[in-house]
Order: C-alpha cells, then structure tokens, then sequence
C-alpha cells in the first residue's frame, strides 16, 4: 500500500467514526411548485416543510436522526419536476420525496421514484397518481373522484340538472374533467358545455359567454390557478348568476380573497384545515388542525390552506413510520402502506396495500364563501 | 347567435384586445427610438402593477398609480443608463440580448422583494361583480377603463412623436442615429427618453389591467409574447395601428372560443400572424418602406 493510498484509507476510517457519532440524517427532498401559477399549494407546502422541520431538529430530530430538508422550486412545470426529481435521487440520495404539488407532476415522476425504490408523496389530488398502485408512490391529498361526488350530491339536493364545465390544461383540471364526465350521468347531471383553458389565462369572459348560451343551471370550475378567481369574477361581470362551484383546489382563501365580491356564494369541498375554528371539540381532527393553523399563521401572518396542510400531513406519516421502523426505506414503505388512523389536516388516513390515499370521502366537507371567509355549508 | 351573444363576445374580444395593445404601444416607442425590441416591456407592465398595489395600502388609488409609473419610469431609465448608454454602436442582436437579460433580472428582483403571492389593485369604479348592461351585453367598467387608458395613450403619443420637436427627433434618431446626431440631436440622451417613456406607459398599462388579470412577480413574459405579436402584425412603430390590431385579434380570439374549444385560441392568433406576415411582411398596417428600410 502507497503512503497516499494509505492516508486516504485513514480519512475515510474518520470520516465513517465520525458519522457513526451522530446518527446518520434523514434526508427529505421536497417537489414543490414555490413559485409559478401553482404557487398557492407549493409555497404554503413549502413554508410548511420548513417550519416543521426546525421544529422536529431543534428537538433533536426523528429518534437522532436530523432532518435534512432539500426543496426544489419546480415553478409548476413538469419537465423541471423530472428534472429535479432525478437530481434528488441521484446527486442528494434523498430517502423520500414530498410533493410534487401538482398532478400533472406528480404524474410526471411517479415512475422516477418507483424505479429507483425512492418514496414518494405526493400533495397532489388526482386519482391516477395512485391508480394502479405503485410500490413507493402515496398521496395525501383528497381523491377528485370524491370531490365530484361531493359536489354532484350538493347539485342533486339543488336540483340542478344542466351544468357547465370549465377546466385548465393541467394535469390537475383534465383529470378533474376526466371523473366530472364520468361520474355526472349517474347523478342524472348533463354537462351542457365543457371549456378547457389555459392555465396562465388572464380572462375568459368568452368562456363563461359560451356556459350563458348555453342556458346551463350551474358553473363547475376545476382548476388550481389564479384563473378560477378569474372564472367567477367574469361570469358575475357578464351576468351569468347561476351557483358557481370550484374543486378541491379553490381552497386557499387567497383565491376567494382575489376574486373579491364575486366569491361570494361559491362553493366548494374542502378538508375541514380551512374551517378550524367551526370544529366541534369532539371532532378528531379538532387538535391537529388547530395546532397546525396557530404555528402557521403566527409564524407567516397568512391564512392556512389545505394545500399547506398537505405537505404537514405528508411528513407526519413520514416521520411516525420512520420513528416505528427505523431508517429502512423498504421497511418504512411497508409501515405506510399499512398505517392505520393517522390523524392529519386532511383526515383520518388508514392506507392499505391497494389504497395508497388512505382518505375516505368524509375527509371532505362542502364549503362556501361568506364575507370573504370560508365557512361550512349547512346541510 | 343571437345578436346579443355576438355583441357579448364582441366585449370579451375588446377585453384582450385592449390587454394587448397596452403592452404593444410600449414596445413600438422604445423601436421608434432605436430601432431594437425591448424585451423587458412585459416587466414594465409587472413593476406598475405590483409597485402600485404596495403603493396603495398607503396612499389613495389616483396618487398610487401615479407614483407607481413614476418609480417605473426612474427604473426604466435607470436600465437604460446602466445597461444600454455606454455601449457605443451596439448590434440589434446584442440589444435584444441584453434586454431579455434585464427581464429576467427585473422578474428575479420582484420575486424577492414581493414574493411569488398574486395581488391586484381594486376595480376603478365599482368591484368585481359590478357591470353595465348595454343594451342586454354586460361590460365591467374596468373594460372601459383600459379602454380609455389605452386611447389617451395612443392619442398622446400621436401628438408627441407628430407635433413636437422632441418626438421628431426621437423619430430622426430611429432613422438614422448618426445623421440625427450630426444634425445635433442628443441621440444619448432621447434612448433614456424613449425607455423613461415606454416604462410609463407599460406602468400606466400594469395598473388599468391589474384589476382584470391579477398582476404577479412573473406575468411580464406572458404579457410580452402577445403584445410583441400584436406590435408586430400592426406593423412596427406605429402605436395606432398596435391598437387596431390588438382589437383584430382579440376579437378573432373570442370569437374563436364560440366555434372551437378554447384550447385552440392560442393556436389561432398566431396562425393569423403567421398568414398576415406572409401576406404583408411589413404587418397589417405598416408600409412596405419601412419594411424596405429595415431589411439594410
């Protein structure tokens, strides 16, 4: 052995005493679009992320082990997702992935981190994230399956009939337009008029021009950007005044905060994060969602959204298979897969090997705007 | 369709049309100037609306949009003098690089001082359900707020580039620089001019739409691609004719959206431009001199 071989031999002895000191960190990457047209699910998720993580180090971490958090912005693109998504696997070696926000990306690098064995959950609602099943691919945000049968039980109740259908080219919208389509005929509900349109649109006062030539009962808008404020203020302004509903994604009250005077009325289902305080103290959820809302918003002076609440679900589960299995990524997947009532914003999860969402439809809740505040709509 | 429908889409189409050509005026002042597309008009556009909203918890509506195209037109010629002036005979191609350059500087900056949250000013008059009904076609007077915002401007502009000596020498220096120059016009001096200008009106344009579109630290890029087609399909340089195409394809845009699906509308301005351009290279309203002029 040469003196240089045996030196470097030496140094990596040290450094692997050293590690073996400390226990070896838990390292998270995160997905999020923190910026771009999705940026109200990514930056809540992400502020959330952080929050949670200097909380859990600065008590010494998941059974020793720190967390180590890396977030990429992926600005909402898919291709930046993919990318990014390699670059934690194969440059940072992450132990798991949070995120993507968005369902077109999260759709995009599902099969990344199936392939390399990489856990992944995602804060995105789609269905077919987790349908079929993949191995190390969860989510935990609310199916949209649900969300429309949601929605479709409030239209029955209002004996609306005729609906028209806008949607955004996203991943989130067209899958969200691909359940609405399927699920509308056994509520006996036409859809009279479908839209797709842009995400980064600025006005679709067309649009809503063409759902009003229609002559439809009620607007359905299945979208996550800034353009389903939009949707309402136009169909108001061209005085279109059927009820106006909105998905799952309407809910960060930043959008009805947009949309001003003419979110009024709109409704939508929610988990019950945005309606914390309307929470009966017998409801299990009460005490995670009223902590989660009071670190948050004294810490950012901002409202909760369901879409923050994801990302603290998402590393809950995380963290509570972690600290049952230890650092083990195949053993930790089996304590997911196989996690039973784990009280998060969203809901109660209980997954299981063909259910990778773990939420029942009574995670949700059908919400509407009142003086620009979420609130439960009565039966 | 019913007639009212037709008028109704009509509406939607002077609605983008007049997005539009706000944006597109602000290009074709910086090109009267220097003959260079400034990339970074879209900015100017994001930097009046968002500087306008910070600017409004403080201060009435009318004193915040005017201080927000104030601060926008000191930014303007801030990047012309930092950026631009002491470059001596730059070429179109490094202009242009330089100017997408400073967009996503400006775009980076705004990030960091504003965050990525969208914002908007309150509507004008009224708020966000309130509209006019004409005659069974409804119309937010925010519409109508642009749409006179945007006919000052033109009309000003037309008046300052016709009328005044500093517009005609603004116009001789788009010319021929080096023979405005030897006439003794401060050739230096009226670029900084025409980016102070521009940013003003992309300021002026930020603050009247924001109420619309929402305004956010990244709109600028979007704004720009259709308000440089617009610019272009009118016919470079001439902000009258920006406006009348910007009306020609908001209209064909909404009324696209009663035929087909909305996917396609995107799809349909730019295949107008592409077959006007090659019809009329020099835009719809251009003359084919320019067009001569520009091809040396």
């Amino acid at each position: 052995m040469t003196k240089a071989r045996f030196a470097a031999a030496a140094i990596a002895l040290a450094a692997s005493v050293q590690v073996a000191a400390a226990k070896e960190p838990l390292k998270v990457g995160a997905l999020l679009a923190v910026t771009g047209p999705a940026s109200f699910l990514g930056a809540p998720e992400a502020r959330t992320l952080e929050m949670l993580v200097e909380d859990l180090n600065a008590k010494g971490g998941v059974d020793g082990h720190r967390i180590e958090l890396i977030v990429k912005d992926t600005g909402g693109s898919p291709e930046k997702a993919i990318s990014f998504a390699k670059q934690l696997v194969e440059e940072d070696g992450v132990f798991a992935i949070i995120g993507p926000a968005t369902s077109g990306e999260s759709i995009a690098v599902k099969t990344i981190a199936e392939e390399s064995k990489t856990l992944l959950i995602s804060c995105a609602a789609a269905e077919v994230i987790v349908t079929p099943v993949l191995a190390h691919v969860f989510k935990v945000a609310p199916k949209d399956s649900y969300a429309a049968e949601m929605i479709f039980r409030r239209m029955k109740k209002m004996g609306i009939k005729r609906i028209g259908l806008l949607s955004s080219n996203t991943g989130f919208g067209k899958a969200g337009k691909e359940q609405v389509e399927k699920l509308a005929p056994a509520h006996g509900i036409e859809i009279a008029a479908s839209e797709v349109y842009d995400k980064a649109a600025t006005d679709l006062t067309a649009e809503v021009t063409k759902l009003k030539a229609a002559k439809v009962q009620a607007l359905l808008n299945w979208s996550i950007e800034p353009a389903q404020a939009i949707v309402i203020k136009n169909a108001r302004q061209i005085g279109l005044k059927v009820p106006i509903f909105q998905s799952h994604g309407f809910a960060n009250v930043q959008y009805a905060k947009a949309a001003g005077a003419a979110a009024e009325g709109v409704m939508f289902p929610a988990s019950r994060v945005v309606v914390a305080e309307a929470l009966s103290g017998k409801d299990p959820q009460k005490p995670v969602v009223a902590t989660y809302k009071r670190q948050y918003e004294t810490r950012y002076k901002e409202d909760v959204s369901t879409f923050g609440g994801h990302a603290w679900d998402a590393l809950g589960i995380l963290v509570r298979a972690v600290k049952e299995v230890g650092l083990d990524r195949e053993k930790v997947r089996a304590a997911i897969e196989n996690m039973k009532g784990f009280v998060g914003t969203a809901g109660v999860f209980n997954f299981a090997p063909d259910d990778h969402t773990g939420l029942a439809i009574d995670a949700f809740e059908m919400i509407t705007v009142k003086n620009g505040k979420f609130v439960v709509l009565g039966k | 369709m019913s007639l009212e429908l037709v008028l109704q889409y009509l509406v939607a189409g002077l609605t983008y049309g007049t997005i539009y050509a706000v944006v597109a005026v602000g290009f074709n002042i910086i090109y009267n100037t220097t003959g260079i597309i400034n990339f970074a008009q879209g900015e100017f556009v994001m930097l009046g609306g968002m500087t306008a909203v910070t600017l409004h918890a403080f201060v009435p509506l009318p004193l915040a949009i005017a201080g927000a195209v104030l601060v926008t037109m000191a930014v303007g010629g801030l990047i012309e003098v930092l950026f631009i002036r002491w470059l001596s005979a730059p070429s179109v191609l490094r202009m242009i690089v330089i100017t997408i350059g400073i967009s996503i500087l400006v775009r980076e900056g705004a990030l960091l001082v504003w965050g990525e949250s969208v914002r908007s000013l309150p509507y004008f008059t009224g708020d966000e359900v309130s509209s006019l009904s004409l005659g069974g076609v409804h119309v937010s007077p925010q519409v109508l707020w642009s749409l006179g915002a945007c006919l000052v401007i033109v009309a000003f502009l037309r008046v300052f580039f016709q009328h005044t000596s500093v517009g005609r020498q603004m116009r001789a220096c788009a010319a021929n620089r080096v023979a405005a120059a030897l006439c003794g016009v401060p050739t230096r001096n009226l670029v900084t001019l025409s980016f102070v200008l521009s940013a003003g009106i992309g300021a002026l344009a930020g603050c009247v739409v924001s109420p619309i579109t929402y305004t956010s630290y990244g709109i600028g890029t979007g704004l720009a691609i259709k308000g440089f087609t617009v610019a272009i399909l009118g016919g470079l340089g001439n902000s009258t004719a920006a406006v009348a195409a910007g009306f020609v394809v908001g209209i064909l845009e909404s009324f696209s959206v009663s035929l087909l699906p909305t996917a396609y509308k995107d799809a349909i301005s730019v295949a107008i431009l592409l077959a006007i351009l090659f019809v009329r290279p020099s835009g719809l309203f251009g003359s084919a001199e320019v067009a001569r002029l520009e091809a040396h």
